[in-house]
């Protein structure tokens, strides 16, 4: 049974990952998961300098999902290679490292200080809905897309993954932004900007007052948007937004990724991304498939 | 490493022991084993429409038969599903979590205030120790006989319908109470009077702080609180709640 796949170069062992921002750098999650099960850890955003992040509350739950607004917050690049690459190359899986800035400088810095980092990919967050600077704004605009994938790209040594928003009217026309900038791969999507309001206090439950939806509430059009990516770019995809179980994840192996993202789920069970690892090999052993890349993009 | 499980818990008795607030007794085999006053553990719900746990501090733990009880009040869907549960039912349970409280042989108040209260149970159990203990109600009282077997009782009600009228610190000075030393876990505002109170006295004070968390395991950066000095895990001025906490020396955060 072969269950790796190839993303730009880097074979992954399985093609579960861990999606940005919800398992940290691992560490935490080391006691309830055997991380050299996976197929990449994720790690949460970093940028140049620390980051505080937004005020609390920044979480709340809503049906079915979750929103967050965190805002970033992140110890630096120097705190993170000196801590958490080092704690990450103990296990036998990938390392990709989601990056975040202010501004194109910010990003360009960061990609620079991971050049000679034993890091396999990088993944820039230009759509992080909770931060007033960078993030989003980077990312809902088709010129803006392609002008920061092609400046990253300049600095960058590893192969470099966009992650898009899917607060945009087309996701399709940033995807083909980012492979015009030259980009190596395709993350999508991150949240849903939402907002939930107590009724009895009359208050919004987010210090932010927006949040970021996440959660199966959003997984059917993570779903939609990673088949109409599939259908327009050559990149390949890492495919999340609300992925529970296994049959989420071959879900979105169907319409088109080549690997996938855990994010909420890892709140609901420590312990999710190695049962979907199982559950995939389970799927395959049922299906009597040879190749998990048989199904990206089998959707008939 | 810390030692942290998670288990699938069965109820061994649950009953509400005043008005939406539930007192729960867990089998937890290996969470009973290493918890201690002061730490919490997350309960996850079975309706999958409910992603995040609920963390609940532990009220009391009984290493000899495995087991673990918690005192909560009903404050939404996943706490309402969890008061319904019976005898013999089951509970996804992680834990223990968070630090505990520090426990120093020295005259003690242990102060807790609404559902802020159960956790001060197990450490007034543990403590070996003189101990004033205060507790602060709106109305209605609960767990107060528990704790009277483990030392003196003083209670403020908000209404004066039983002991002092006021909260937690007017019941302290009308008493005349005095101690070397607080633990406390409550509502925020009761927490910044008592940091406020034991800068003024000189005494050492340790805190037990809430706030909406998501992970529960120090991964997602939800549940912070502003701390004085940077953080060295973090790096900035945040203390995760759930790891580094939740119980803080109170000069160690700073409250908005």
């Amino acid at each position: 049974m072969n269950t790796k796949v190839i993303i730009a170069g880097v074979t992954f062992n399985n093609p579960i990952m861990t999606a940005s921002g919800t398992f940290g750098s691992g560490a935490e999650y080391s006691d309830f998961v055997n991380l050299n099960r996976l197929g990449a850890v994720v790690t949460k955003g970093v940028a140049n300098v620390p980051w505080e992040g937004n005020p609390t509350p920044r979480v709340a739950e809503v049906y079915g999902g979750m929103l967050n607004a965190v805002g970033l917050q992140n110890p630096g690049i120097d705190l993170f290679i000196e801590r958490d690459i080092p704690f990450l190359k103990h296990y036998d899986t990938k390392l990709i490292v989601n990056v975040c800035g202010k501004t194109a400088e910010d990003y360009c810095e960061v990609v620079e200080r991971l050049a000679d980092q034993p890091v396999d990919m990088l993944e820039i967050n230009i759509s992080c809905p909770n931060v007033k600077e960078g993030g989003i704004a980077f990312g809902q605009d088709p010129k803006a897309v392609e002008a920061i994938t092609r400046e990253v790209k300049k600095h960058a040594r590893q192969p470099v993954i966009m992650k898009l928003s899917p607060n945009v009217t087309d996701i399709t026309e940033m995807a083909r932004a980012a492979e015009a900038g030259g980009a190596d791969a395709l993350s999508l999507i991150n949240t849903l900007t939402g907002m939930k309001i107590d009724v009895h206090r009359r208050k919004f439950l987010l210090a932010n007052k927006t949040g970021g939806l996440s959660g199966p509430a959003i997984h059917p059009i993570a779903v939609r948007m990673v088949y109409q990516v599939a259908q327009v770019t050559e990149l390949p995809i890492i495919g999340m937004g609300g992925v529970m179980n296994a049959e989420d994840a071959i879900e979105l192996m169907l319409a088109g990724a080549t690997a996938v993202s855990v994010g909420t789920a890892n709140f609901t069970n420590p312990a999710v991304t190695a049962e979907i690892v199982d559950g995939i090999e389970e799927y395959m052993a049922e299906q009597g498939l040879w190749d998990i890349n048989e199904i990206i993009g089998a959707v008939e | 490493m810390a030692e942290k499980f998670k288990e699938l818990a069965i109820i061994i008795r649950q009953e509400e022991i005043a008005d939406n607030i539930y007192s729960m007794w867990l089998r937890t085999e290996q969470i009973a084993q290493y918890a201690k006053a002061g730490q919490f553990v997350s309960l996850y719900c079975n309706d999958g429409s409910r992603l995040m746990p609920r963390p609940i501090s532990i009220c009391e733990i009984d290493k000899g038969d495995g087991a673990i009880r918690i005192v909560y009040r009903v404050a939404g869907e996943g706490t309402k599903e969890f008061s319904v549960l019976h005898t013999g039912e089951q509970l996804e349970v992680v834990g223990p979590l968070g630090n505990g409280f520090p426990q120093k042989s020295r005259r003690a108040f242990l102060i807790g205030g609404g559902i802020g209260i159960p956790p001060m149970l197990e450490l007034a159990k543990e403590l070996n120790c003189e101990k004033k203990i205060v507790l602060g109600f709106k109305d209605e009282l609960f767990l107060v006989e528990e704790f009277k077997r483990h030392g003196e009782v003083y209670i403020a009600t908000e209404d004066g319908s039983v002991g002092t009228e006021g909260n937690v610190l007017d019941a302290i000075r009308v008493n005349g109470l005095t101690a070397d030393i607080i633990y406390a876990c409550g509502p925020t505002p009761m927490l910044r009077a008592l940091k406020d109170y034991a800068i003024e006295k000189e005494l050492e004070c340790w805190i037990s702080m809430e706030e909406r968390m998501a992970c529960g395991i120090g991964a997602c950066l939800a549940c912070v609180c502003k701390s004085t000095n940077k953080d060295s895990h973090t790096n900035v001025k945040n203390k995760r709640i759930c790891k580094e906490g939740p119980v803080f020396r109170a000069r160690e955060v700073e409250f908005e």
